[in-house]
This record gives C-alpha cells, structure tokens and sequence, in this order.
C-alpha cells in the first residue's frame, strides 16, 4: 500500500500546551502571516464575537493568508450565520477586504458570480473567496456549492465547521457528531444526543467532484492552516477547505480551551487533517500523540452524558468513529524513511 | 433589421446587443429557448467578453447574478414559473441591494397540479419583491423593452423584470425588426454601478440593519419606484427617438380615450382583443383598452388621468389570488377608490386556456349588460366544477381532484377543450 505523505509543514514544535512560543524561535521567513506585522488584519479587531470564538480566529488566520498569497487582490462572499452576524452589523464592519453577504444557502453561488464577473471584466488577478459555517455549508448552502464545484469555477470555499448551527441557538447540522448535545438533539431519552450513522463528510464530497484541492484544517495548527489556505490560492479552479473551529457558546467549553481542544480533536482522531488533489489525497497531517476520544469528550458540556456509565456505549461508538478515521487515513502510521 | 425569429431568439438578440457581461443560466419551459441562444451566442463569440454560468438551480443563476452585479458586470438571467419560486429568496435579495440585474420571466402558470402553460402566476408571486416588472405585449416590445430594462435598472439601482407571456411570446415566430448594435449602443451606456466589490476600495455589501433604520430602507425603495414612474416614460421617449418606435412607457391607450367601456390588461392578450374590440366598435358600442406595461411601479396617476371619462372598466387578468379574487383588479381598484365607475375582475387565461375571439366578445357582451360576476371566470365550465363539488360532499376519500376533473371530462374531450 503506497504510504500517504504528510503534508508539507515546516516546522514542528514541542508540545508545551500552548504553542504560542514556537513561532518566535523561527527564522523570520518560516514564521506564520499571523505572526507578521504586515499581516493584512482583514477580519479586524472590535467585532462582537464570543469569547473564544475558533470560527473567528480560523477566519482571520485563513483570510490573511489568502490576502498574503494574493498580494491583497481578494473579493469575500459570506454565508448568513455568526461570522457574518458578529462582523458586520451596519453602520459596521470588521472586514477590511471587500466583503458580500447575500443569503444563508447561496455564498457559493455569488462567489461563483463574483469570479465569472471578475473573467468577464478581464480582472483575473482578483480572487474570490466563498465562507460560510457548518450549516450554510452541508445543509442549506450545499446545492450551490455542488454547483461550484461542478463548473470548477475559480472560488476557494472555507468552510468553518463548529458542528451544528450556532447563529441560531445551536441546532444540529450534517456536520454535527454523534451523542453530541444541540437543542434540536437533547440528551434524553436512550442514547441521548445526536443519532449515530448519520451526518456527511463535505471534504470527502468535495474530493468526489475531482475538485483540483479540498483540505481540512484546524485552528490549532497554524503552519498547517496558512499552508493549506496558500497552497489553495495558488491554484485555479473551485477549492475546498474545512476548518475545525470550537464553539465555546454552543460545545460548552471554556473560552480559553479552543485551541487545546482542536488540537484534541485532531490529535484523538475525531476530526483529521488532511488534503486532496483532483479526487485523490495526497496528505495527511499525523497524529503526533494520539490521545483517547474522551480527553477530548470532556472537555465540552454538549458530551458531558457520554462520559456517564449509562453511556458507556457512546464513548465506545465515538471511539470508534475517530478509531476509523485513523485508518482510513492513516493517522498514525510512521512515515517511511 | 427585419427578421422573422422566434420570440426567445428575438429577445436572446436583445440581450445580447446589450453587451452582458454575465449571464446565468438554468432551464425551464418555456424560458429555455432564451438561454439556449445566448449560450451559443456566448460560444460562438457573437457575445464577446461575457461569462456564461451553467448553474445548478435557479436559486443559483440569480445568485450568482447578485455576485457578478455586485462585481461590476452587467448580469442577466431568465426562469419561469416554479423556477421563479424557486429562486425567490434571492429576488427579494437582489432589489434589497439594489442590484441592477435583468430578468426575463416567460409567464407560465405555478403547480400543483403541475402545468406548462401560460398564465401570470410566477410574476405575480413576485410582485412586492422590490422589483420592476414590465410586461411586454409583442415580441417587438419584448425586445425593445430588454434594451430599456437594462438602463432602467442601472438608472435606478433596481433590478427589472421582463414579464413576456409563455408560448404565446417565447414560442411565436413574429417578424419583429432587431436594432443595430450602433443603435443600442447609443441609447445604453455602459454599467457604471452605484457601489462595487473592489480591492481597491474594499466595502461590506449586504450587512444586518435592525429597527432604527429598516423601515426608511424599504420606504426608499418605494420612493425609488415612485422615481421609476418618470424614468420609464423619459426613457420611452428617448428610446422612439433612437429606434423610430413608441415601444415602453407606463400604458398604452388602445382607441380608450372617450370610452364608456374600457378593458384593462396586460400583455399578449391584446394582440386578440384589439380586433375583438374593433368588431365591437363598428357595431357600435363604446369600448377601448388600455394594457399596464408597467404592473411595479403601479402606474396609479396615470391610469386614473387615463379612465377619468370612463363608465366601465372591465380588468382581465390571467392570475388568482385564491381567497380573494384579482391581484390586477385589486391593484386598479385601489388606484381607482374615490374614481365613480365600475370595475368588473374577470380571471382567464389560466394554465394556458385558450382566449379566443368568441368567447372574449361574448364576455365583453355580458359586462356591457352589467352581467359579469364578481370575480368573473372566463370560459370556466361550471358543470364540472359542480360535479367535483358533489363528488367531495359524498364521499370523504374523494381522491385527487385534478385527476376527478379529468377522468370526468374524458381524456379525448379534454383535449377538444384546447
């Protein structure tokens, strides 16, 4: 079986629980666009996020990254939903790039008339970026995302996944995981929570258009995050990237832990890394020390139930979901020498 | 240039003189013969320097138009019926910000029970979306009324509607004369937007505005069709004096001035109720019609300035609002109110019944006498409408009455109706 290269990260550094002093021991041009004072601030600072918030760091650190790789040449459309809400209230605005919200279900398809507009007036130098959360993404705005795909119009499409719909009080989306809490899927009754064997994987969806690059991405690993978001800038036609971004409103997690608790949910396999080009992957990002599924579970009120012995059933289905993901792609096998 | 052309190409050439820079495109009947010739056109670079997008919904091809006309590029797309349904969250977006994208509607009635042919329902579903809505009477005006959809949005910052009755229009083949490319280009300069997506200039399109301003943000855009209401005559009379033809404006009289009676309505219909009414004049009543070519803005000044001598104004329409009667006839009463004449609401034409000559003049006949209905049914038969009614009252599992209506009528005497 052909070994699956892990993607091309720089740097690693040693696991201290926080990662923020690594980026100063790198050489000027190995250190990340957020760690740059010419970085662009596109999703600037006064916005009314919550505490914590993972989608508006994975924004931020996405977004400049593309404005870096297209020397400042970006056009934004944005699904409804929190980062479109807590950026923009007019007479406001975060975003220092020109920016477009239009509806819930239809940022692909603006992006993609934002790009043909772009063709059509011989502007091929800007590019165009789609964004929308989990829900604007697999459920509602996933018609219009097909369709982008499908033409491969030249659109990057980031999708910020906190798994369910957080604008709108926290419901369950596609992208919710199993057992987990929403106010849609109470933990009542037997196996409380989210149903199992339910839900869809969009990267995977995406790689089944032979799109030229899909990626998943995580707010904790930001070398990983801008490489993936610049390597997708260098390329044309339609992109995808899924950015795990925790929601400390809506997992009940404390607004602190949103880094470490991406990076528990990569390092326990439940949610991982890893990028496709024309329908096929072609990286992954290793499991550096894989961790049990509830180191990762407790940290969140919306999994407090599975952690109770009644559930023990839960924990063990979960378990089993990252124990899959692990091998499906390889995870944590060595790379060859 | 004189041609004898489908109505769908005609208007695909319209368009296309118009220099889009974006089209979208999703198909349903009857719309699909427009696009399908701008497609081509776009191909064979007859339409240069425009992007043609293949979506994957209607819901998309306007969406996508509200991308590339927040870009900067002249946007146009074309649906029908459930298509417009389909797409309507997005229409309601578009006049929200003011985008100046133009839409071609080939009229076609709204299921279930699902039906191809023509009435107005799709367009009326729209009607307080925000939008202009023209409707075109001929393929001539269909033609000539897209090149003046296009300034007129741009004008105002508001998208347009082109309303052009299914079949009857975009299946017809009509001689209708295509401008020059001089010409359109004379009347039509290029898109300069009012606000752009543009790194250069970089600017949020489309954020929330709560209670403190919303309601001044819808009144102004009915002020701005208010606006609309002298742009669209101005503009008739720039574009007669560029093409030679009087094709646009708010009505159009049709032998109404001194009229008892007068016929309100809107679109292709006229074409055989102007003969209707010719018959009748000789013989010797006193009848005209007046057609809306502008349905929003509801041309209210003028139309009551138009029927001010008249005793009688009968309103055909080829639309329902169920529950309540005529949405043309309910518009022209309320333009109507402290007007001392009779208004009769008489509904036609739905799902693509045929109007003829016959049974107009015989409904016309009725309202001279004061015999109409209200609302009154054009050419409904009432016999089956009764039978299905008994059918219900009898039996509680009663069954699809769409597929009632049919088996009662026979299939080979349902097609006889038509």
């Amino acid at each position: 079986m052909t070994q699956i290269p892990e993607s091309k990260q720089k740097v690693k550094f040693y696991q201290t629980g926080t990662f923020t002093v690594g980026n100063r021991l790198l050489d000027a041009e190995q250190r990340t666009v957020q760690a740059t004072m010419d970085r662009s601030n596109s999703l600037d600072s006064g916005h009314r996020a919550c505490q914590g918030c993972g989608e508006a760091l994975g924004a931020r650190f996405a977004i400049d990254a593309a404005m870096r790789a297209t020397n400042n040449q970006l056009i934004a459309a944005n699904a409804t939903g929190c980062l479109e809400v807590f950026t923009t209230p007019y007479p406001e605005t975060a975003w220092s790039i020109p920016w477009i919200h239009s509806l819930f279900g239809n940022a692909a398809a603006v992006a993609s008339g934002i790009a043909a507009a772009m063709k059509a007036t011989g502007r091929d130098d800007v590019r165009v970026i789609a964004q929308g959360g989990d829900g604007g993404t697999t459920d509602i705005g996933f018609g219009c995302l097909s369709g982008m795909f499908d033409r491969n119009d030249d659109v990057l499409y980031i999708c910020y996944d906190n798994e369910a719909y957080m604008n709108t009080g926290v419901q369950r989306s596609s992208a919710t995981p199993g057992a987990a809490r929403t106010a849609t899927t109470m933990p009542v009754g037997e196996d409380p929570g989210n149903a199992f064997n339910t839900g869809k994987s969009v990267p995977l969806i995406a790689m089944a258009h032979m799109i030229p690059y899909v990626a998943t991405a995580s707010v904790h690993d930001l070398q990983d995050l801008e490489y993936k978001v610049t390597k997708a800038m260098q390329v044309r036609g339609a992109r995808y990237i899924e950015i795990f971004v925790p929601c400390p409103l809506g997992w009940g997690s404390v607004p602190g832990d949103t880094v470490k608790i991406a990076r528990l949910a990569v390092e326990s396999g439940m949610y991982p890394l890893f990028e496709a080009e024309d329908g096929e992957v072609t990286g992954v990002t290793k499991i550096r020390r894989q961790v049990p599924v509830g180191d990762y579970l407790k940290t969140q009120r919306r999994f407090a139930h599975v952690l109770k012995p009644d559930n023990a059933h839960q924990l063990a289905q979960l378990q089993a979901v990252a124990d899959r993901n692990i091998k499906r792609f390889s995870l944590t096998t060595p790379e060859e020498a | 240039m004189l041609k004898q052309v489908e109505g769908s190409h005609a208007v695909a050439e319209a368009v296309g003189l118009c220099r889009p820079q974006v089209i979208s495109a999703y198909p349903i009947t009857p719309q699909t013969h427009i696009v399908e010739d701008l497609g081509a056109m776009v191909k064979s670079g007859e339409i240069k320097g425009c992007e043609f997008l293949l979506v994957e919904s209607e819901f998309g091809a306007l969406s996508a138009c509200i991308g590339s006309s927040a870009a900067g590029a002249r946007s146009y797309t074309a649906t029908s019926s459930q298509g417009m349904l389909f797409m309507m969250e997005a229409v309601y977006n578009a006049s929200g910000m003011g985008l100046p994208i133009v839409m071609t509607v080939g009229n076609r009635a709204i299921g279930a029970p699902i039906n191809i042919w023509n009435d107005w329902g799709d367009s009326m579903s729209a009607r307080d979306a925000g939008w202009i809505q023209l409707f075109a009477e001929s393929n001539q005006q269909s033609v000539d009324v897209h090149i003046q959809a296009f300034k007129l949005a741009e004008q105002l910052s508001m998208p347009v509607m082109v309303c052009m009755d299914g079949f009857i229009l975009t299946h017809s083949y009509t001689r209708v004369d295509i401008p020059t490319q001089e010409q359109v280009d004379q009347f039509l300069p290029p898109f300069s937007p009012r606000q752009v997506l543009d790194p250069a200039s970089p600017l949020s399109m489309g954020a929330m505005v709560g209670p403190e301003a919303f309601t001044e943000v819808r009144y102004l855009a009915h002020h701005k069709q208010q606006e609309a209401l002298d742009l669209i005559p101005k503009q008739a009379a720039e574009f007669e004096a560029i093409f030679g033809r009087d094709s646009g404006g708010l009505i159009k009289k049709w032998d109404s001035d001194g009229a008892e009676t007068v016929v309100l309505t809107m679109g292709s219909v006229i074409g055989t109720m102007k003969e209707v009414l010719a018959g009748m004049r000789e013989d010797g009543h006193s009848i005209g019609a007046i057609t809306l070519r502008s349905f929003r803005p509801f041309p209210t000044a003028v139309l009551r300035e138009a029927l001010k001598d008249a005793k009688r104004v009968i309103v055909f329409e080829k639309s329902l609002a169920v529950g309540m009667g005529g949405i043309l006839s309910m518009n022209v009463r309320m333009a109507l109110q402290d007007h001392p004449l009779k208004v009769h609401s008489v509904i036609g034409g739905l799902g693509g019944r045929p109007i003829t000559r016959a049974n107009l003049r015989r409904m016309f006949e009725k309202g001279l006498r004061g015999e109409l209905e209200e609302p009154h049914f054009h050419d409904i038969n009432m016999d089956i409408v009764n039978r299905e009614i008994e059918r219900e009252k009898s039996q509680w599992k009663s069954g699809s009455t769409a597929e009632n209506i049919l088996q009662d009528i026979g299939v080979v005497a349902a097609a006889k109706t038509i």
